[in-house]
């Protein structure tokens, strides 16, 4: 076996705390070889990207570290700065979550992905521009040349994200460190960059150590996986055998929690508790409280577990790893009776007709109207009582203005919003208060949607105080019975939301949702901002609440997985307009549209078998500019069936056949097997 | 906004375990305390000892006597009454006037900000001291007159720190969800910003305190602030300069107190401030992905 590229024994790194030291780190070993791509893979504070920072000795200062790091032969901790500086630019590469942070703005992207290369003396200030052209023509930039003297706002955030990766790979490294590398990026355009990087990987022979919470994006890309949690590595293996055959009960119930695109509903299997908190770790196993099968066994409660080997390039630190049983499989969660069909009333409760939402964009000295922002442009959506609708879309596409303007947050350009027989665009702050006592909104982030000066009880209590209801409804018994409904203990109403963690605060939120006993909820990506294995703890509260309450969801969301496990019918949105509308099963086993079927296609599945023998479409380009939509079709430039018909002229959103299905689309229809899936318009923007 | 200070106990705490904002906070104390108990000191300001004037340091009157032998330490005490008096009033009135206006400009926006904003910049455009010399001019000499005019010199202060938090609490979700309950405007500002709101704005009051007893003093040494009898620093450093070679230790005393009160509240204020914005003591934080 040839020496390890990177090389990590007892790795332990502890930050100061307020109370007690954070202990972020405790005792990694890993290897990782030429060649080959790590995954790391853990919820938020299991130590990963400290973890990682620590092999490229880019820790703060604050951190104390013991250990040995061990990069292509050479020891990492403790060597001279100069040292590390040549080895920063030889023989590791960093790509970072956010590309919008990692570039200088004020430089070239061209001179910013060379600067690395001449302060080493490996390229000459003459050779740089044409070296920075071939750089960027390995990441796939259309058009390299004009693009390398451009700046980094004028990218959108795919292309930083491949400035960057050219920028990381441009010194042929023989270790990649990839810190959630696509998270901040949209589902297609992440496809897109995981392709790339796959394919550079290759090209190089480099090692790669990529770090992500999302399980499949590791199975799409990752050789090998090392599972952390509360600063260990609790289970290692190849991809394959973490996928099919996990050895730590953790490992296990990660990948029960996840909502599954290929899984058809039934009920998620969430991890109980949340994870441990670095300066307060729980004696014995640190899993030991949240886990299935440790329970009150005393071993687990006084002895943590060794990572031990299993088999050869297989360890799992658990007293217990024999009695670990694989994840449920697809058909095993379906063996749950389907849910009774929500009957559709005859008048839907909220019916929304051709809304638009244009912002004007004011420029110069008179603050004219320069261009608009058609955020909105045509949306129709109908909503029966107890039913969820689910709104997917990435990013800028108009789903959260949707659902904010419906909420009368935002007002409505044009179009017609009825709720409960009673139309409602239109009407000023104080006239939707009687309506907004039956509809409510839940937010994305549970951080920003507490008021900080309010105890968590008395924010429960703050819409029935305004709407004068607080003793009608029933006072403080009420709100300790939301508290209830949402699995919190009623003592905890007087706390501020700083102490409680974000799947609590979501918990908080949702029950102050709750308690005008609303007939709608506007969900706008509920659990975007959770853990994974919170984000199933949500779901199947939501899921529970609307069975009880009989309550209407609008899900607003970019997770296919999640909207597919909770919705009843799906509205697809790309750029202000809705292009496919279906009920759930037709939408996702027979798609029309072929922005639906892309996007279902590059949706990462948690599962290795299926992530082998699976057909991706991969689009080119981004969502363009919502202030200037291409022509016609909004789709058409990056669409693989797109027709002069479709520059000329918009489809119209109409029904597809006599299925139940509603589609925009010239040349709607199923995907066929053979079909070309580079569009023949032409190249890419 | 990262660690928000919620807890106004936890920020006076960190604010005066920093050593000059503890001094700083002693002075004023000590300052108030002798204030309010000044009768009980057995100290008359008005008192006349017209055999002992314009005397220097003795055992009798420790800071010496005025041009009318009166006890230059018994008026001093009785002035720190007019400043502090003098400065909490014009800070209260001024933050009474600026934050509505800056709350109600910043959330309404359109017309009102337009217009409430201009009345600012018109305060702004005229130097405090000018706008003070008028007012009094109209109002005639009073000790009313003088924290009216000092108050409102304040208001543009208020108005504009008000406004930036408005502005840059108004679009927080937890500021969207009180309208989506269906709060009122009046409800989202007094209930929901505001509250948010009061660090800066007390940071403001503390700093303008310190501009307001200057400005008093200025006041009374142009002769223009609070009539005579009553003791005021400003008066008593206006009449030490004119008897500057009679008894030099004369102006010593009301202008040592006056300068270590603007040091004192510009102290806390500074103290009050890097705690707000957590400059005071960094705290490491691991690094960590969502």
């Amino acid at each position: 076996m040839p020496e390890p590229v990177l090389s990590i024994r007892s790795l332990a790194v502890t930050f100061p705390g307020a109370d007690a030291p954070l202990r972020a780190v405790r005792g990694v070993d890993l290897d990782v070889h030429e060649g080959e791509v790590l995954g790391i893979v853990g919820e938020s504070g299991s130590g990963k990207s400290v973890t990682a920072l620590a092999a490229a000795a880019l820790l703060p200062e604050s951190a104390q570290v013991s250990g040995t790091i061990t990069l292509a032969g050479q020891s990492v901790l403790g060597a001279p700065a100069d040292t590390l500086r040549r080895m920063r630019g030889n023989d590791i590469g960093v790509v970072f979550q956010d590309p919008s942070t990692t570039l200088n703005p004020l430089l070239p992207i061209g001179r910013q992905i060379t600067e690395g290369e001449i302060a080493h003396g490996r390229l000459s200030q003459r050779d740089a521009p044409a070296r920075a052209v071939a750089l960027l023509c390995e990441v796939d930039i259309a058009d390299p040349s004009s693009r390398a003297s451009q700046y980094p706002h004028q990218f959108s955030g795919g292309m930083r994200q491949r400035a960057v990766i050219a920028m990381a790979m441009a010194g042929r490294p023989r270790l990649i460190i990839a810190d959630e590398p696509t998270t901040a990026l949209d589902v297609t355009v992440q496809a897109q960059v995981l392709d790339l990087l796959a394919r550079r990987q290759k090209e190089t022979g480099a090692a790669v150590v990529l770090i992500t919470h999302d399980l499949g994006v590791v199975a799409e890309v990752a050789h090998r996986v090392a599972v952390m949690y509360a600063g260990r590595i609790v289970e290692t293996g190849t991809v394959r055998e973490i996928f099919s055959h996990p050895r730590h009960p953790y490992t296990a119930a990660l990948l029960r929690s996840a909502p599954r695109i290929d899984a058809t509903g039934g009920r998620l299997d969430p991890i109980p508790g949340q994870p441990p908190n670095p300066g307060a770790l729980p004696p014995g196993c640190s899993f030991r409280p949240r886990c299935a099968i440790g329970g009150d066994r005393a071993l687990c409660a006084e002895q943590e577990p060794p990572l031990r080997p299993l088999a050869p390039g297989r360890a799992a630190a658990c007293h217990f790893a024999d009695e670990v049983r694989p994840p449920a499989q697809a058909a095993s969660v379906a063996a749950q009776p389907a849910e009774p069909e929500p009957t559709r009333a005859a008048a839907p409760l909220l019916e929304v007709e051709n809304l638009v939402v244009h912002f004007p964009i004011r420029a110069g000295l008179l603050r004219r109207v320069v261009r608009t922002v058609r955020a909105v442009d045509g949306v129709s959506l109908r909503l029966a009582a107890g039913e969820t609708l689910g709104l997917v879309g990435e990013s800028g596409c108009g789903k959260t203005t949707t659902g904010r303007t419906i909420m009368g947050l935002v007002p409505a350009t044009a179009g017609r919003v009825v709720f409960d027989g009673k139309a409602i665009s239109g009407l000023d702050r104080m006239a939707l208060r009687p309506v907004r006592r039956r509809m409510q909104y839940v937010f994305q982030d549970p951080y920003s949607s507490l008021n900080p000066m309010l105890n968590v009880g008395d924010a429960v209590a703050e819409p029935l105080r305004i709407h004068g209801l607080y003793d009608e409804m029933g006072g403080a018994r009420w709100i300790a019975q939301l508290f209830d409904v949402v699995g919190l203990p009623a003592s905890a109403a007087h706390r501020l939301p700083r102490e409680f963690s974000g799947g609590q605060k979501q918990r908080i939120g949702i029950a102050r949702a709750l308690a005008l006993k609303p007939k709608l909820l506007i969900l706008d990506e509920p659990v975007a901002s959770l853990d994974v294995s919170i984000q199933a703890q949500i779901v199947n509260l939501l899921q529970d609440l609307q069975r009880e309450l009989g309550l209407a969801y609008l899900f607003i969301a970019h997770d296919l997985s999640i909207v597919k496990h909770v919705s009843d019918r799906v509205a697809v949105m790309y750029l202000g307009r809705i292009v496919e509308e279906s009920d759930k099963r037709t939408l996702y086993d027979a798609p029309t549209h072929p922005y639906t079927q892309a996007l279902l296609s590059a949706v990462p599945a948690p599962d290795v078998s299926e992530a082998a023998g699976r057909r991706r479409i991969i689009l080119e380009g981004e969502i363009p500019n919502p202030a200037a939509p291409p022509p016609g079709c909004h789709f058409h430039p990056r669409c693989f069936r797109a027709s002069a018909l479709c520059v000329r002229e918009a489809p119209n959103f109409a029904r597809h056949g006599d299925s139940e299905t509603r589609v925009a689309c010239h040349h709607a229809g199923p995907l066929e097997p053979d079909a070309p899936l580079r569009h023949a318009m032409g190249a890419a923007p | 906004m990262s660690g928000m200070l919620v807890s106004a106990r936890h920020v006076a705490q960190r604010v005066f375990a920093q050593p000059a904002a503890a001094v700083a906070l002693a002075w004023l104390a000590a300052l108030a305390v002798a204030a309010i108990l000044a009768p009980l000191l057995g100290l008359d300001p008005l008192a006349q000892d017209l055999v002992r004037m314009l005397e220097g340091l003795s055992r009798d009157y420790p800071f010496g006597t005025d041009e009318l032998g009166r006890d230059i330490l018994a008026r001093a005490v009785y002035g720190a009454r007019t400043s502090l008096v003098t400065a909490a009033g014009a800070v209260t009135l001024a933050a009474s006037i600026g934050v509505p206006m800056g709350l109600v400009a910043g959330f309404f926006g359109g017309w009102r900000d337009a217009v409430l904003m201009r009345i600012v910049d018109l305060l702004l455009a005229l130097p405090g001291i000018m706008l003070a010399l008028a007012l009094i001019a109209v109002l005639g000499r009073s000790q009313a007159a003088a924290l009216v005019a000092v108050g409102l010199t304040g208001v543009p202060t208020f108005a504009r720190v008000a406004r930036a938090q408005v502005l840059s609490l108004r679009r927080r979700d937890f500021v969207t969800a009180v309208e989506a309950f269906g709060g009122t405007p009046a409800y989202s500002l007094t209930r929901t910003i505001l509250p948010n709101s009061w660090s800066p704005i007390l940071t403001q009051m503390v700093v303008l305190s310190s501009v307001a007893i200057l400005l008093e003093a200025a006041l009374a040494f142009l002769g223009v602030g609070i009539p005579p009898p009553t003791p005021s620093w400003g008066e008593m450093l206006r009449t030490g300069k004119e008897y500057l070679y009679e008894a030099p230790t004369y102006a010593v005393l009301p202008g040592l107190v006056l300068t270590v009160t603007i040091l004192a509240f510009d102290t806390i204020g500074r103290a009050l401030s890097s705690v707000l914005e957590g400059r005071d003591a960094p705290l490491a934080r691991p690094v960590e992905s969502p």
